[in-house]
């Protein structure tokens, strides 16, 4: 039944990308990547993946979506006419998705336990977890303390990005003259006809940041971890953006504070492992952070997740306030 | 129990799709994308029940939260490209 | 007792099932935008409330009613949120909410 599900989301899914790809209209292919996001999303889900379904869903479907409309905002909306005639390219794309193809005649059967990817590390994982990090989810377990370094290659990632994004589309505010309304007081444009989102959105947006504060420190029991939690919570603050207006949310958390943010999370995360370094041990090897090691890996571990969510957070809040500001000045 | 249901919330979802695909104004887009995300949670809660994972309800709660998000960001673009629009006609003409 | 319980939320799952189906025909087949709406919104609050309410029984007095609880109450604040703020920006950007010839007398027979 499983399979059949699959096979169904996957059908759907082979359909949402055909029509983003025919489509002329960038809006309409933005709504479809929402929806494509989405049925990712349920498959991960149905491959019981979790953590990966959360994220998907979280900033696929959700900020993915908000920043290719605040790009869109910038750009006109219809694609410029295609070059007719690539058969090259289109030889090319038959010929690699061919050798895909053939080349998944030789997977294992889906589930199945004497699969190479169950056997070699994946045991030891799961036998040797409760032993040394003692937390019940295991996918956290991996991400943050065996692959820690992965993850701080991640962090930097994003931080990365970042930086870059600021680097590129941060605009200077224009003269105070220049500057539109601020749409949230304009009484032409009509909050009066808004009010019920405005007063939805106040009362939920609290609730976002404390759901998106419980996803963060939850991540050890269940599905969830500091890039969910750093999605989660931006996405509170875009909320409030969207119905205030953006200046509003500027002043509520100012660019200062979203820098502090960034760089303060990859420092933090980067601090751990240099303070496991000073006591002795090798980088980022938290069991020498408390006095008991299994406690100084769960210690670890919530430290780094905190820093991968506050990373994740300032970036996020900082591209739409650079896309934002790029529309206004 | 759970087969049928989720097979009905699968198929709307693909209706909802066609009416995504088919849709000849860009507010019936938007509709049938707040009812797949809508779908989608009904979907997550079901299947959570359905292998047993009831503590995978937490990915369905913050879908709720961020498809309202979604919906709420799309029409805030329309309006906006609405005010642009009537502050250029305004303005006298296209200022692009 | 249990098997009460298990026939009553079959019949809530199975009613959510049909009105999520139901919701889902009658947004593909609706002639207008606002009577496509009218559909959807059949779905977000009957269908989710059953299918829930379905799920919910299943699951006894358990902390996961309580996120199920959680869930039901966001979907029923957000969505009709959601549909007004659709409603009011297709009014706004001037969609008429005609029914098509299906409503002109003229063409009745």
């Amino acid at each position: 039944m499983t399979v059949l599900f699959g096979v169904l989301l996957l059908t759907l899914l082979v359909i949402t990308a055909v029509a983003i790809v025919r489509t002329k209209n960038l809006f309409v292919a933005v709504m479809l990547l929402g929806i494509f996001s989405l049925l990712i999303a349920a498959n991960f889900f149905l491959l019981d993946a979790a953590d990966v379904a959360l994220t998907e869903a979280a900033v696929g479907a959700g900020i993915s979506t908000v920043l290719f409309l605040g790009a869109l905002a910038l750009t006109s909306e219809f694609e410029h006419a295609a070059t007719p005639h690539r058969w090259l390219s289109l030889a090319v794309v038959t010929g690699a998705a061919l050798v895909v193809l053939y080349a998944t005649f030789d997977k294992p059967e889906f589930g199945d336990p004497n699969a190479p990817v169950h056997q070699h590390v994946a045991p030891w994982y799961l036998q040797k977890t409760p032993e040394y990090i003692d937390i019940p989810n295991v996918v956290t377990a991996v991400l943050g303390s065996y692959r820690g370094y992965d993850t701080l290659g991640e962090v930097f990632v994003v931080f990365t990005a970042g930086i870059g994004v600021l680097f590129l589309l941060s605009a200077r505010r224009g003269p105070a003259g220049r500057r539109r309304p601020d749409q949230a007081h304009d009484p032409a444009i009509g909050l009066r006809s808004h009010v019920i989102p405005l007063v939805v959105s106040r009362l939920l947006a609290p609730f976002i940041l404390l759901f998106g504060l419980y996803v963060q420190f939850h991540g050890e029991y269940g599905p969830g971890g500091g890039f969910q939690a750093g999605a989660l919570i931006a996405a509170a603050f875009i909320l409030y953006a969207l119905i205030e207006g953006e200046e509003r949310t500027l002043r509520v958390l100012p660019q200062g504070a979203l820098n502090a943010l960034m760089v303060g999370g990859a420092l933090l995360y980067g601090g751990v492992g240099v303070v496991g370094m000073l006591e002795g041990a090798e980088f980022l090897n938290y069991s020498v952070l408390a006095a008991n090691p299994v406690k100084g890996q769960q210690l670890g571990i919530i430290l780094i997740e905190a820093g991968v969510g506050m990373t994740v957070t300032g970036v996020l809040l900082s591209i739409f306030h650079a896309f934002a500001a790029r529309d206004r000045a | 129990m759970y087969y049928a249901v989720t097979l009905a919330l699968v198929v709307t979802m693909a209706l909802a799709l066609a009416r995504a695909v088919l849709g000849p104004t860009v507010y019936d887009r938007v509709l049938s994308v707040n009812m797949f995300g809508t779908k989608t949670v009904l979907l997550l809660s079901v299947i959570a029940f359905l292998y047993g994972r009831p503590d995978f309800l937490d990915l369905a709660l913050a879908y709720a939260l961020i498809n309202f998000i979604g919906v709420l960001a799309v029409l805030e673009f329309f309006r906006s490209r609405a005010i642009r629009r009537e502050q250029e006609r305004r303005d006298g003409g296209p200022a692009e | 007792m249990k098997i009460a319980l298990d026939i009553l939320s079959w019949v809530l799952l199975t009613a959510g099932g049909v009105f999520v189906l139901v919701g889902g025909i009658g947004a593909l087949r609706m002639p207008n935008l606002y009577t496509r709406m009218h559909a959807a919104s059949v779905t977000d609050t009957m269908g989710a409330i059953l299918v829930i309410a379905g799920v919910m029984i299943q699951a006894g007095f358990t902390l996961v009613t309580i996120k199920l609880a959680a869930i039901l109450l966001f979907l029923l604040i957000t969505s009709p949120t959601a549909s007004y703020a659709l409603g009011n920006a297709a009014m706004l950007a001037g969609i008429k909410p005609d029914a098509g010839s299906a409503a002109d007398p003229e063409k009745a027979p």
